[in-house]
């Protein structure tokens, strides 16, 4: 009978590991009870995620006060999809970050940081459960300020800034999100997102309701990064210790693109963001910005990790573009690249963790000769920019895929040209990488020839793995990947 | 539809105004968290007011009440409230930590201070 209480688990579980850990504060239970928490936490995901994909949506009654009274989770395989993905990441960086934040970490600091890891945790899988407008934005503030303390937990003084300017920038977008909500309270009477899809088509055309598209568009997208709302970004990731680095750029911005595509075709409804309005067309402006200007700044970066993070940037524009596109095929390339991208994003931010760790720093100056010194790493970095660029054989490449032939099925073939075009672009920056890695001397007082501990080693050559193989054998991705799609589309017409 | 009726609705985009006006532009770093405070107390008010109803009583059932408020807005801004007393905290606390890590809370001086460590590069500076 546990199995039913699931949904509620699931952000239970990290919830209440995040006090006890608080609670031991010794560096090592700590992280023993991290650990644990995040593999109960990816067990139930992936349960939730083969329930959904079986029986559909779940429907959970907090408390027992039946919905739309009370507070409802609610989660179905789209969301059981992000879950799972929130949830493996995490497991992936628990074993990572023992070694991982040892040199960037105060010691006496670490049970804060695999606390704070717990309540990121579990206010991101809350805001794919829940069912309830306003949970979310709670959620949304639980994993954000969460994230505020782990990013300014980074060794350069420059990570303060960062945060501080993330929680400025985060902030203004949770509020502008919790404006639009309380203008759909006002405007349906209901806080439960189902109810009020159901609700919303009798005020559809109401100004309020217009304002709160708006508001929530504006107000997620700075929470997603979405170009020209991305300028937390690329300094958050450049100066969170690595570990968080990796985390976030595979989940929080993530999670956020989940949470718009389910208000723009779940609950406003395909009709009235995109038939009705100019939503499409600007969306996939913004897009085609993200793919080219961030990339090209990427170009001009002398420092691995901001590289990475402009990249970041520039690979949501994709996402966003399949959502532009207002189909079935373009969700699913979406959600394709949603994963396809946090597994390549996320496996390189582990390896270069490591590399930052033997080379004390992740300039391209520190970086020099690194084929030389750290051979493997060296090598999984370049797969995973190949998978960046979207060669065949990578994730990068399944995705892109499938975005290409959504935008041939809509007619769109310049689309085509631009995704090409953008991915030129991504191999100038993976190429700035290649030559400084391999066709530079190493710096003087460069690390003896080595690779890093094993528990860093393993979950990044594991993510930079599944990059392969998920690009070699996308049966399993494309499939749940379109069952997403199809949850998406349909679940406003589709009854409920 | 005049201006009175809306009285609440006006003084909600007014402080929105001015709670992100004073965010982007003030360098401090202390009155930037002052506007992100005005701003979020904004919402509050767009919440709160629509619940109020002209005569209405609290949601307890008794003769000779008809007219009720509703409660739920009140509660949902309490949660409102208390995220945004943890965020300003947490921001608070980041001000101090910048403080002791750069000698100021000046925008422009820190990142000046900063353009100068890119430009002369010094070995990892502790955060404090």
């Amino acid at each position: 009978m546990l199995t039913q209480h699931f949904p509620a688990l699931l952000v239970v579980v990290p919830l209440i590991a995040a006090p006890l850990i608080v609670l031991v504060r010794r560096s090592l239970p700590s992280w023993i009870i991290a650990l644990l928490a995040t593999a109960a936490t990816f067990g139930i995901a992936l349960s939730l995620l083969d329930r959904t994909l079986a029986e559909g949506t779940l429907s959970y009654a907090m408390g027992s006060w039946a919905p739309p009274l009370g507070i409802e989770y609610r989660i179905d395989a789209a969301g059981a999809f992000v879950a799972v993905i929130v949830a493996a990441m995490g497991l992936i960086v628990m074993p990572y970050s023992r070694v991982g934040i040892a040199a960037e970490v105060r010691n006496e600091e670490h049970y804060l940081y695999y606390a704070l890891m717990m309540l990121c945790l579990a206010g991101l899988l809350g805001i794919l459960v829940t069912g309830d407008a306003f949970n979310v934005f709670v959620f949304l503030e639980v994993s954000s300020l969460a994230t505020y303390v782990l990013i300014a937990m980074g060794r350069d003084r420059r990570a303060l800034m960062a945060a501080y300017q993330y929680l400025l920038m985060g902030t203004i977008g949770a509020t502008l999100y919790v404006v639009g909500v309380g203008l759909l309270y006002l405007e349906t009477g209901t806080l439960n997102l189902a109810d009020m899809a159901t609700r919303l088509p009798m005020a559809s055309d109401s100004r309020a309701v217009l304002a709160a598209l708006a508001f929530i568009t504006v107000g997620i997208s700075l929470k997603i990064a979405l170009f020209p709302l991305h300028l937390w970004l690329p300094n958050a990731y450049a100066y969170a210790p690595s570990p968080v680095s990796a985390f976030l750029a595979a989940t929080a911005t993530k999670v956020s693109i989940y949470v718009l595509m389910r208000y723009f075709f779940s609950i406003f409804g395909e009709s009235a963001v995109f038939d009705a309005r100019a939503t499409g067309a600007i969306l996939l402006g913004l897009s085609l910005a993200a793919m080219f200007i961030p990339a090209i700044v990427a170009i001009f970066q002398h420092d691995m990790k901001r590289l990475l993070a402009y990249s970041s940037v520039s690979q949501i524009g994709y996402i966003t573009l399949g959502i532009s596109m207002d189909s079935v095929d373009g969700l699913m390339a979406s959600a394709m690249h949603l994963f396809n991208h946090a597994l390549t994003k996320g496996g390189l931010f582990l390896v270069l963790g490591g590399v930052v760790l033997r080379c004390r720093g992740a300039s391209f100056d520190r970086l020099a000769g690194l084929g030389q010194t750290m051979p493997v790493a060296a090598f999984a970095m370049v797969v995973g920019g190949l998978s960046l660029i979207g060669v065949p054989g990578t994730a990068g490449f399944i995705s892109k895929w499938y975005l290409v032939s959504a935008a041939i099925h809509l007619g769109q073939w310049w689309l085509v040209g631009a995704v090409l075009a953008s991915s030129l672009l991504a191999v100038i920056y993976v190429w700035r990488f290649v030559e400084v890695a391999y066709f530079r001397a190493p710096p003087a007082d460069h690390p003896p020839p080595g690779e890093a501990p094993l528990s860093m080693f393993v979950p990044a050559l594991l993510m930079i793995g599944g990059c392969v193989y998920f690009g070699l054998d996308a049966t399993w991705s494309s499939e749940v990947a379109t069952r997403v799609a199809e949850v998406l589309m349909n679940s406003r017409s589709g009854g409920q | 539809m005049t201006l009175a009726s809306h009285f609440s609705y006006w003084t909600t985009i007014l402080l929105l105004m001015v709670g992100l006006f004073i965010v982007i532009a003030r360098d401090n770093l202390i009155k930037k968290l002052i506007g992100l405070g005005i701003f979020q107390t904004a919402v509050y008010l767009l919440y709160i007011a629509p619940g109020k109803l002209i005569g209405g009583v609290a949601p307890i059932v008794g003769s000779g009440f008809a007219v009720y408020s509703n409660p739920l807005p009140h509660v949902l801004i309490l949660t409102a409230i208390v995220v945004g007393v943890a965020t300003l905290a947490l921001g608070l606390a980041l001000v101090v930590r910048i403080k002791e890590a750069y000698g100021s809370i000046d925008e422009d001086e820190i990142l000046a201070i900063d353009a100068q460590d890119d430009a002369s590069p010094t070995p990892d500076h502790e955060g404090g």
